[in-house]
């Protein structure tokens, strides 16, 4: 089992207006690995991705939560977890097809896609009515 | 999230200033919608380099906007796209839709 060096938890209302504050948090957290601009645009990008999909879909008759639990792992790998409580997604492989979306022309359908190319290794689990968990890992190389 | 609307008769450019995310995709739509409707542009330049971050509801945004001048017989084009914003209209395939100016200034004497 692998032993995490640090972690943080948030918790906060699906609002869209969180979308910032959970990236600004997760990406403040990972600067301790001393991440480039672009590997922390790409971890701020795949966050608010995820956090996005929980407050666009995952509640649509009631104002759920979120959480966001972020770990440092000790080979410099940075584990996200974004967890909600909601409707979960009944088709999964489906929902992570680019361009798929069930959100009307307010959305693009390329959530997943981008959270897949900007992170090393991406899990999605739902179990419909019960939620969903998002969890992503990028791995921070040291500089020289 | 603010738009600054610059008009000089041959190319409509709407100025993108903050972070383009869902929560600011909502407010930053209706604006963009006004702005086309009210001027009608044959050509439209979305410049971007005021953004400090876009995730995918940006993508949606621009191609809202594209359909729109399409619509209006009009045609959309990006320009000052950052890093960041790059690398997500890449991933998109965004670029093969909607035309990005490199050099601005020289392109646009084109219009």
């Amino acid at each position: 089992m692998l032993t995490q060096k640090n972690y943080m938890k948030l918790e906060f209302p699906a609002r869209s207006v969180n979308e910032g504050f959970a990236r600004a948090a997760v990406a403040a957290f990972a600067a301790q690995l001393d991440p480039t601009l672009a590997e922390i645009g790409d971890i701020k990008t795949a966050v608010s991705e995820a956090v996005t999909n929980a407050v666009v879909h995952a509640y649509p008759d009631k104002l759920g939560t979120v959480q966001v639990r972020v770990r440092i792992l000790p080979d410099e790998r940075l584990e996200i977890v974004v967890k909600d409580h909601g409707i979960g997604i009944a088709d999964v492989a489906r929902a992570r097809t680019p361009l798929y979306t069930t959100g009307g022309e307010e959305r693009s359908g390329m959530g997943f896609t981008i959270m897949e190319s900007f992170m090393d290794t991406l899990r999605v689990k739902s179990v419909p009515g019960r939620g969903t968990t998002v969890t992503m890992c990028r791995r921070i190389r040291r500089r020289a | 999230m603010r738009i600054i609307t610059h008009d000089d008769g041959r190319c409509l450019t709407l100025r993108l200033l903050g972070e383009l995310d869902h929560a600011a995709a909502q407010e930053v739509m209706p604006g963009i919608e006004d702005a086309v409707e009210e001027y009608l542009p044959r050509r439209c330049v979305l410049d971007l380099s005021g953004l400090s971050f876009m995730d995918s509801s940006g993508i949606a945004v621009i191609l809202k906007t594209d359909r729109l001048l399409r619509q209006t017989g009009g045609a959309l084009a990006l320009c000052g796209v950052p890093r960041q914003v790059r690398r997500v209209l890449d991933v998109a395939g965004l670029t093969n839709i909607v035309p990005v100016l490199e050099d601005r200034a020289k392109e646009c004497e084109q219009c």
